[in-house]
């Protein structure tokens, strides 16, 4: 019991830590981002910090703008308000040179993979080395079968990607995003439509990329499982507001019926089984009338 | 590598292709290789009426292209044209007493400046001017006159 | 009446916007002319792409074209007991009109709806915001390299199709209906005319094949990312190319040869 409850209170810790974390630890930090998709409200007020080294993981059901989020923390989008900082750099206020600079040391993977369709593995883990950094034939091979070794795919490197299984491909994907080493790597639904082998080794993967080389990492996903397992803190979001924060065991011991019903995976609950309609009986009867 | 190779090799075969034909269309469907402008010299002679005549229409002399016309202006002292021949350097042997025509090729076709030798020792060279013309005929003027002639004749 | 005064006036604004944002992708396409000059590899691959692929359509076409204007010239030109001028129509057609305008058309069908499918799909399979986040610009990256290749291929694909069209015209008027190979060629060189004629051809070409790649870029670059909005903007790009080929060429015949 007494160990248990000082478990209790050792995930609590960072909680309290939170309030008074200095800008040291903190790698992106979001303040009341809006943003508006025409007359939608996608983000209604956002706060979120990134701590450096660990795994943030942000949830919510689809449609929610998760994607649209990394979006706006790449500064692919612009907020229509608030603030995005990354590694101390408002990235609204950033030009377009710095952007790029920015981004260099950023990695994302995307949810299709995003390789580049002409090109075959090797190169395409290749792409970024080769437009940033003047790297001789040699070093530069090395370099890069390394980075296939740590995804596993060391033996695909003259496949072309059009070749590759779905979990391959984000694999290769996220050899890429660390081709350059980046201090923070973004996920944009990392487990969907893969089996459970490839998810398995996804889940490890990103959790040993995150700890062998001291990287950030920020996932966006539905899969409540996965993401439960590896992250570290998670932020769960729903009609454009932030609907619950913390570790994920705090997250689970939510007490609010929305959480519970996302977290546990309810069929219904306050998220209604139906989409807003009219009642069954009057569509039925229009339908005759006409 | 071979890939990448290969299609450099057909873009190389592509282009060549693309400036040969080009080159074709230059020399051996256009005037270009006939039109060998910068040689030459100047020659002008004074029309009281040039028809149609263009710049570019052909010099002949005995039906052999000599050269072009280089430009055409309007004297206005004497109200004529003024017309500046270029002639090929290997023709340089052109007395000065060579009458200058405008003559029709076929009925309706274009108009070029026939020139019909004279006796004369002497040749001209850059700048000078051939004092003997003939106008181009015009079809209206020689209708007309034909139509007076007719006239006469009857009245007669 | 109202409404549709409205309607018309969204349409108005929605195609301002577009031409907008069509010229603002011209400019960054521009822009990236120095990186591309430094890496002329990525050149050279859209060459092949645009116009090594674009060669077997381009010369069995213009074969076609110059054999069937022999046929036709030959049967209307007899008529005036001129059938020696075979060769200053069929050059003529070619130089001036039927090679810089048939090329583009079969351009754009060819290598203009391919380029606007490719561009596409990458921005629906998010190739092109993979780039951004690679801090790679794709406008530079991928745009840039496929205009100049367009740019640079339809000029000699118009050449080689009118080369190719006279050669087919001489061989049905002199090999087949027995016109005198002198009068030919001598009439055609006499009447053809350098400046007038050939350099008018090729800018018409150039001016086909700008117009022609800018219109598969932006479609291609604008395009809704899902399969029906790539394969509409295909179709508006072969469409938008057609009449901009053929509006274009109008005025510019007007320009050059009305005056």
């Amino acid at each position: 019991m007494a160990t248990a409850q000082s478990k209790q209170a050792s995930v609590t810790l960072p909680r309290e830590e939170r309030s008074g974390m200095t800008d040291e630890q903190m790698l992106a930090k979001v303040r009341g981002l809006r943003f508006y998709h025409g007359d939608r409200c996608i983000f209604d007020g956002i706060d979120l910090d990134i701590q450096r080294g660990r795994i943030t993981a942000i949830m919510g059901p689809s449609g929610t703008g998760k994607t649209t989020l990394l979006k706006l923390i790449s500064g692919q989008l612009h907020a229509d308000a608030g603030t995005v900082e990354v590694d101390g750099q408002s990235i609204q206020e950033l030009s377009r040179d710095a952007l790029y600079q920015l981004r260099i040391r950023m990695g994302m993977l995307f949810q299709s993979g995003a390789l580049l369709t002409d090109l075959n593995v090797f190169e395409n883990v290749a792409f970024p080395i080769r437009e940033h950094a003047k790297l001789p034939e040699s070093v530069l091979r090395k370099l890069v079968l390394i980075k296939l070794e740590a995804v596993g795919l060391r033996g695909a490197a003259a496949l072309m990607p059009s070749q590759l299984s779905g979990g391959m491909a984000r694999r290769v994907a996220l050899a890429r995003a660390i081709a350059l080493d980046p201090m923070m790597i973004m996920y944009d639904e990392p487990f969907t439509g893969q089996d459970p082998i490839s998810m398995g080794v996804l889940v490890s993967l990103i959790r040993q990329l995150n700890d062998a080389s001291e990287m950030t990492s920020i996932i966006v996903s539905h899969d409540v499982t996965e993401t439960t397992s590896i992250a570290d803190y998670l932020y769960i979001i729903a009609n454009g507001k932030i609907m619950a924060e913390g570790t994920p065991q705090e997250v689970a011991a939510n007490e609010s019926d929305w959480v519970r019903q996302f977290m546990q995976g309810e069929p219904d609950g306050p998220v209604h089984y139906h989409y807003p309609a009219q009642t069954l009986e009057q569509d039925l009867l229009q339908s005759v009338c006409h | 590598m071979a890939r990448i190779r290969l299609s450099e090799i057909l873009v190389g075969v592509f282009m060549a292709l693309g400036f040969v034909a080009l080159f074709f269309l230059a020399m051996r469907v256009s005037n270009l290789s006939t039109a060998a402008t910068g040689e030459g010299y100047n020659l002008t002679a004074k029309f009281d009426n040039i028809g149609s005549l263009r710049v570019r229409a052909p010099v002949t002399m005995a039906g052999v292209r000599l050269g072009r016309v280089e430009a055409i202006d309007f004297d206005q002292e004497t109200f004529q044209a003024l017309v500046t021949l270029r002639i090929e350097d290997r023709y340089d042997q052109i007395p000065t007493d060579t009458f200058a025509n405008i003559f029709t090729a076929g009925l309706l076709g274009e108009q070029y400046i026939g020139l019909d030798p004279g006796g004369s020792p002497e040749v001209l060279g850059d700048g000078d001017r051939i004092e003997f013309t003939q106008s181009a005929l015009v079809l209206e003027q020689m209708i007309g006159q034909f139509l007076l002639s007719k006239a006469e004749e009857g009245g007669e | 009446m109202l409404d549709s005064l409205a309607r018309l006036g969204r349409v108005g604004l929605a195609i301002l916007a577009s031409l907008g944002r069509a010229h603002l992708l011209l400019v960054g396409i521009l822009r990236g002319l120095p990186s591309m000059l430094v890496r002329p590899r990525l050149l050279l691959a859209q060459i092949y792409g645009v116009g090594v692929l674009s060669l077997l359509i381009i010369v069995v076409s213009g074969l076609f074209v110059g054999m069937v204007l022999g046929l036709q010239g030959y049967y209307v030109l007899s008529q005036f007991g001129a059938a020696e001028s075979l060769g200053v129509m069929v050059a003529a057609s070619l130089v001036r009109e039927l090679g810089p305008v048939v090329t583009a058309l079969l351009f754009a069908g060819r290598a203009g709806s391919a380029l606007t499918a490719e561009i596409g799909l990458m921005k629906a399979t998010e190739q092109l915001s993979g780039l951004e986040m690679m801090a790679v610009d794709p406008v530079k990256r991928v745009l840039t390299p496929r205009f100049f290749a367009g740019l640079i291929s339809m000029p000699l694909l118009a050449a080689l199709f009118s080369a190719i069209g006279v050669i087919g015209g001489w061989f049905v008027g002199v090999g087949l209906l027995g016109i005198d190979d002198g009068a030919f060629w001598g009439q055609m060189q006499n009447k053809i005319d350098f400046d007038e004629d050939l350099v008018n051809g090729v800018i018409k070409s150039l001016v086909f094949g700008l117009v022609v790649t800018w219109i598969a870029l932006y479609e291609g670059y604008d395009a809704t990312p899902t399969s029906a909005g790539v394969s509409r903007a295909t179709t508006r790009t072969v469409v938008q190319s057609a009449l901009a080929i053929l509006g274009l060429d109008f005025i510019l015949t007007a320009l050059m040869f009305g005056g």
